[in-house]
């Protein structure tokens, strides 16, 4: 299978899949406490599709009890459980196409999953997000908004809940900025959908976390994406892990500093000061010695500089030249699984430049602008410019995009190369410097004003 | 092509708060639309000890201007001619978020061509809010203190790094 035949391919059942999906997403819009007769109906064929699961029996009652007004904690659980069964066979059925054409091997989810740490300190989400789901969106206020608050300070305050805090936080701060949602002229039902029924599974206790097993090997760097939300800034670098036993394993790296709105563009790196080899393997492309560091079952290394020893500069596109066909990956967490989570690496070649897009093999696939982040140097017109680049193809709003991490240009015919990392310490580039100056005070202003103010 | 407002509600990753404008912080370190006001924080010119907490309420234009220890600010002296420091807010707020959004969130009418907030504010006195504010204030710093973490955090796939206005 050529990779232009899985990014045409629909698999059957995709559009009926996201049709009982749309169905339960516009009830949360005007609220479960307001359940008319055609939203009863749509939650009501959720429940059908169930039927012969393992499932059906307690989606079916708590749909049932929901549409009838009763809303707990646990109808919602079911509720949102229910979501991620169809959104995880979405994300299978867009996958597994996309392997077999890019010849990766997906090692089939095996893995127990650890005993989740104690979460006495979900409740308050909890209920936050219970109160969300009976206003629905269009009944957000200013009050409402804020609700989750007090739930993200107590979360924040414990690494074990900085998952959910980090979502809880992200996904507030829009509801804040949105509210009152009556008078929105338009509403995100799909991402808030997911946003809130990722969070009621989240703050579930027992909500199971991957297990690690100690990782050795070099790590060969193929890109970074970068993340963010008014309070967190993330590099997800994604590289290929040759292991001392020969294999070459598909992985993620990544590390995030909490952060505040005003804190943004490329002075962000500064937070993550804390990882300086990450950052100077980035910036300066190295290859990483990793002795014993954890990695996940989903694939996920969690980065510790002390278990990282930056080694010779390797360039990424020989990387994905040499290395990325027929590499080993991991498979996502079950509860994870939706299209969104989708970012697959892949290098592209030979295209047909079209306007935001690459004509590939006689498929359109649109380059993904939006995910060009301030941090780096990777511009539109750079990624018009290409003849390569490394990305990561990603599945949302109805089509495949790629989200390009590095190209190689032809600008006034003299080649250029860009990366997402290269301004990991620091821009490169003398306007973007300049620039990163001015606004990386900003962090040393905030620094002074919390040194002053904040243990009075 | 599906309409923009269909692609909207069923892409997960929908933008919904438009990134702020980089700006000075020095003298206003914290500005927010939230809570039904135009709420901040703005560093005294004399005592590095004290900042004015100040805030404008959407709809009415309630003026409220207090210290972090809840004297009233001289300047404001409880009237409705903002002092220095509202101003000071008011302009962070415009080089933050833009004036259409400052002045939307506030409901503020601005005559034609105006680019003058206070041009479209009727001001009254408002009930004190410093300490509400400033606590708001102490959380926002208090993120600079939360450690990193490695934690693999897959919901940050719905929250891409904010693009650049090029």
């Amino acid at each position: 299978m050529m990779l232009a035949d899985a990014l045409r391919a629909r698999p059957s059942g995709f559009d009926e899949t996201f049709a009982l999906i749309d169905g339960l997403d516009d009830a949360l819009i005007h609220g479960l406490a307001r359940i008319d007769e055609e939203r009863a109906a749509a939650l009501e064929s959720i429940a059908a599709a169930f039927t012969g699961s393992p499932l059906a029996g307690r989606v079916a009652d708590s749909i049932g009890k929901i549409v009838a007004g009763t809303v707990t904690d646990e109808h919602l659980a079911v509720l949102a459980g229910a979501r991620s069964a169809l959104t995880g066979a979405l994300h299978d059925a867009l996958l597994t196409p996309l392997d077999e054409a890019l010849g990766r091997v997906r090692e089939p989810w095996a893995a127990p999953a650890a005993p989740p740490p104690a979460g006495q300190l979900l409740a308050g989400g909890r209920s936050w997000l219970r109160e969300l789901a009976i206003a629905g969106w269009r009944g957000v206020d200013h009050e409402l908004a804020g609700g989750g608050a007090q739930a993200v300070q107590a979360l924040l305050a414990d690494p074990a809940g900085r998952r959910a805090a980090v979502l809880l936080d992200g996904f507030g701060a829009e509801l804040r900025s949105a509210a009152p949602v009556a008078t929105l002229d338009r509403v995100p039902v799909r991402r808030w959908a997911d946003l809130w029924s990722r969070a009621v599974l989240l703050t579930q206790d027992t909500f199971p976390a991957p297990e690690t097993t100690p990782a050795d090997g070099r790590l060969l760097l193929l890109g970074v994406d970068l993340h963010e939300h008014p309070t967190v800034f993330r590099a997800q670098a994604h590289g290929l892990l040759e292991t001392p036993g020969g294999q070459v394993r598909l992985v993620r790296a990544g590390v995030a500093a909490a952060k505040v709105d005003t804190i943004s563009g490329p002075s962000a790196w500064r937070m993550l000061a804390a990882f300086p080899v990450f950052r100077a393997a980035l910036a300066e492309k190295r290859a990483v010695e990793v002795t014993g560091m954890p990695l996940t079952s989903t694939g996920d290394l969690l980065w510790d500089e002390t278990r990282a020893v930056p080694g010779e500069p390797v360039d990424p596109f020989a990387v994905a030249r040499v290395r990325l066909g027929g590499v080993t990956a991991a498979s996502t967490a079950p509860l994870d699984r939706h299209p969104a989570v989708i970012a697959e690496p892949v290098l592209l070649e030979g295209w047909t430049a079209g306007p935001e897009s690459f004509e590939l093999g006689g498929v359109t696939l649109a380059v993904d602008t939006d995910r060009l982040p301030e941090a780096g140097p990777l511009t539109p017109a750079l990624v018009a410019a290409a003849t390569a680049c490394i990305g990561l193809l990603r599945w949302d709003a109805g089509r495949w995009a790629v989200q390009p991490l590095a190209v190689q240009s032809v600008v006034r015919k003299k080649p250029v190369v860009a990366h997402t990392g290269d301004w990991a310490l620091g821009p490169t580039d003398a306007k973007a410097a300049k620039a990163e100056a001015a606004a990386g005070t900003a962090v040393d202003v905030l620094r002074e004003r919390a040194g002053r103010l904040l243990r009075k | 092509m599906t309409s923009e407002g269909v692609a909207y509600e069923r892409r997960s990753a929908a933008p919904v708060i438009a990134p702020v404008r980089p700006r000075k912080l020095a003298k206003v370190p914290f500005v927010e639309l939230a809570e039904g006001r135009l709420q901040g924080v703005v560093s005294s010119g004399s005592d590095v000890e004290r900042v004015y907490v100040s805030s404008i309420t959407s709809g009415d234009h309630g003026l409220s201007c207090n210290t972090n220890n809840n004297r009233p600010c001289g300047g404001l002296g409880g009237g409705t001619y903002a002092c220095n420091h509202l101003r000071a807010l008011a302009d962070a707020a415009v080089a933050q978020y833009g004036l259409d959004r400052v002045s939307r969130y506030l409901k503020a009418t601005l005559p034609d061509d105006s680019d003058n907030l206070w041009a479209g504010l009727h001001t009254t006195t408002a009930p004190n809010r410093a300490a509400e504010v400033f606590s708001g204030f102490l959380r926002h710093l208090a993120y600079l203190e939360v450690p990193p973490t490695s934690d693999p955090l897959p919901e940050l796939h719905w929250f891409p790094a904010a693009g650049a206005v090029r």
